[in-house]
């Protein structure tokens, strides 16, 4: 591999190649009250230079996607089935450190949280430094390290002088630019973003989503990004997958889901999402609990709450079926879904 | 026990908050009198009427839960009053003693944003619900449940014998938080602070319990102090909304015209940063640089000063602007309202 750092390497993006494909990806976690069926099935796939979104509420298995992607699942998680393909190579049937070597340097990941998780006792920098130190060790003297953590800061709109300070001279938004700029140490083909905005204020939010793509534009990368936040999802991905209780259920391009969703879930997470812009509409709640993922209900996961079921959602488990050019759902019912044409409230 | 009355006709605002601060010292050694303080709240005016519900958003350290903290009497205030006016019950809520608080307890109650943390995990929901009706020596224990049970089937908790007995953590995060409002309710309170209520919880089921806070709050006449980062949550909440920077309100109005007609450059900023979940629509980029500092010893001038893409030399030269009318019940403390 070639090593640019003296700029962050721009790649050339040829966006009908697939960069990431997951084929029917199931995962458990086994704990003393049996397996959970965390993720079921999934599968998508994320081209060159794309951001894909993948929304959907606590517990709905899109943090589970994403750690098994990179294979940092806890011990008592099991895949069970699946492919995650990364340029053709097939990421779970490499040995451990030949997938350590990808971490980092081929897919690169925001944690949740993470703005948090520095160590308060080391300087911003020095932290960076870790990661060049694992994937280009001896290769690069301390001073390129520092030139290029400096040209990382830049990047994501940090002053160079910040690589000496310490993370307690950071505010929250500046600690997640470093987050960042770590995650870009390495020029990764794919970041995938776990809630990179949620604890920060929407104005902060903002900076970082339009450097997150302004970024990825440049550098010809792909995006994950894994929210709960629909209005984010909207904004910043080219598709979007929906899931519920661990089941893809929705997946298309971001403008179609949007103006149509297909899915009953889908529809009602956008029917109950408030927005400041438009007509005040009516919101549409969503009666009943997420299920229990130790004992799915059976047949589609979400007939319990739909209220579009029939019984043979009951019984059967749809397909995932196409119903457009890259528009995928699992619904038997999806063409009795109405057009999200909401009535407006009093 | 009765059912709630209906709300009585009052003219006079259930709350009027005059030059409200709160400053909180920093600490610089042991024998030091402190000379730094945080003006979290640095004097602000507002009235909340009887049944109404005021939305107060801002970021991060703007001062909004200590405001809120204040009107509970959770914290005193620095300065200023909060008169409080419950039918014949006129109160200015700094000078309520000890040997009142109880009563003033009963009228005015607050709902904490994290239904994970505000609850005694060893106590059941009969427990906690009914603990104000303990407190406050209301009714024998076969009332008290008889009102806990009232209330949890309010809150739309069903059938509610099911859950009397039921400890937090066999609780979902929403029914949780339909407790504590059920627990707010119990002794049926004018006023309720509610302090991101709806924050921890996942959309679908935030809109219920948004929905559920609405129709309570319309049919037991009980106005809130909805305390909100999420403009599109107080869109839906609230009658007016009051914006909050560092310590200041700059703006003050109906909620559909501070959304439609924002007037201080800070609300215009706020708003434009909210993403909109609709691909289709593009938002109006954001004209404020930098991120929020803190107020510690801020200089006179206005607060805004060093964020605002519309300072000028009235800025500089004046104090901290006052609130001036721009429409109909509609505020803004900015010097420039005119020209931008």
């Amino acid at each position: 591999m070639t090593l640019s750092l003296e700029s962050l390497q721009t790649r050339r993006v040829d966006r009908s190649k697939p960069l990431l494909e997951v084929d029917d990806l199931t995962m458990r976690y086994k704990i003393k009250a049996g397996e959970v069926s965390a993720v079921e099935d999934v599968g998508f796939t994320i081209h060159q230079g794309e951001a894909v979104g993948l929304v959907g509420e606590s517990g709905c298995g899109k943090t589970s996607t994403a750690l098994a992607l990179l294979r940092l699942l806890p011990a008592n998680a099991e895949y069970v089935s699946g492919e995650i393909r990364l340029n053709g190579d097939d990421l779970l049937r490499l040995n451990e450190d030949e997938m350590r070597e990808r971490r980092w340097r081929d897919i690169a990941m925001v944690f949740q949280g993470a703005m948090n998780s520095w160590n308060p006792v080391y300087r911003v920098g020095d932290q960076i430094r870790e990661v060049l130190d694992t994937h280009y060790r001896g290769q690069l003297s301390f001073e390129e390290q520092t030139r290029h953590i400096e040209t990382l800061f830049s990047a994501v709109g940090l002053p160079a002088a910040m690589v000496d300070r310490y993370p307690h001279e950071f505010s929250g938004g500046m600690r997640q630019r470093a987050v960042i700029a770590m995650a870009l140490a390495c020029s990764p083909e794919l970041i995938i973003a776990d809630e990179p905005t949620t604890a920060l204020d929407v104005i902060v939010q903002d900076q970082i989503l339009k450097e997150l793509k302004r970024i990825q534009a440049e550098m010809g990368m792909s995006i994950l990004y894994i929210s709960h936040d629909i209005a984010v999802i909207a904004e910043v991905t080219d598709s979007l997958g929906v899931m519920y209780a661990g089941k893809l259920v929705e997946y298309g391009p971001t403008s179609e889901v949007f103006a149509r969703p297909r899915h009953p879930y889908a529809y009602l997470l956008l029917r109950s999402t408030p927005s400041i812009t438009g007509p005040r509409r009516k919101l549409a709640p969503l009666s009943g609990e997420p299920p229990d993922l130790l004992n799915p209900p059976t047949g589609c996961r979400f007939h319990p709450r739909c209220p579009f079921a029939t019984e043979r959602c009951v019984v059967e488990e749809p397909p995932f079926e196409e119903i457009s050019p890259g528009h995928r759902v699992a619904c038997w019912n999806y063409e009795d879904v109405p057009e999200l044409d909401m009535e407006l409230v009093r | 026990m009765t059912a709630p009355a209906p709300a009585p006709v009052q003219t006079k605002p259930l709350l009027e908050v005059r030059g409200l601060r709160k400053l909180f010292p920093i600490s610089r050694g042991l024998f030091r009198a402190p000379t730094d303080f945080v003006h979290a709240v640095d004097g602000i005016d507002f009235e909340i009427a009887p049944g109404e519900s005021l939305g107060l958003v801002g970021e991060s350290g703007c001062g909004k839960s200590t405001t809120g903290r204040m009107l509970v009497k959770l914290l005193e205030a620095t300065e200023g009053t909060i008169q409080f006016n419950d039918g014949d019950y006129e109160r200015d809520v700094a000078n309520v003693s000890r040997s009142e608080i109880k009563e003033f307890r009963s009228r005015v109650q607050m709902i904490f944003q994290d239904p994970y943390e505000s609850m005694n995990p060893r106590r059941t929901v009969f427990d906690t619900v009914s603990e104000p009706l303990a407190v406050q020596g209301v009714g024998t224990v076969p009332e008290r449940e008889e009102r806990v049970l009232e209330l949890l089937g309010l809150v739309g908790l069903a059938p509610p014998e099911n859950f009397l007995f039921r400890y937090p953590h066999e609780l979902s995060g929403g029914q949780r938080q339909r407790i504590a409002i059920a627990r707010a309710l119990v002794m049926n309170p004018r006023f309720v602070v509610a302090d991101e209520p709806t924050s921890m919880l996942d959309v679908s089921i935030r809109i219920s319990i948004m929905e559920l806070m609405t129709e309570l709050g319309s049919r037991l006449g009980v106005s809130y102090l909805y305390i909100t980062h999420d403009l599109a949550v107080a869109r839906y909440m609230c009658d007016r909304i009051a914006v909050m920077y560092l310590g200041k309100m700059v703006e003050i109005g109906p909620t559909e015209e501070i959304l439609a007609n924002p007037r201080h450059p800070y609300t215009r900023a706020l708003l434009s940063a909210v993403p909109i979940p609709d691909p289709s629509v593009k938002r109006t980029p954001v004209e404020i640089k930098g991120g929020i500092s803190k107020a510690i010893n801020p200089a006179p001038e206005c607060r805004f000063i060093e964020r605002c893409p519309f300072v000028a030399d009235v800025c500089r030269e004046n104090p901290h602007p006052e609130m001036f009318q721009v429409g109909e019940r509609h505020y803004a403390a900015c010097y420039r309202i005119n020209e931008i």
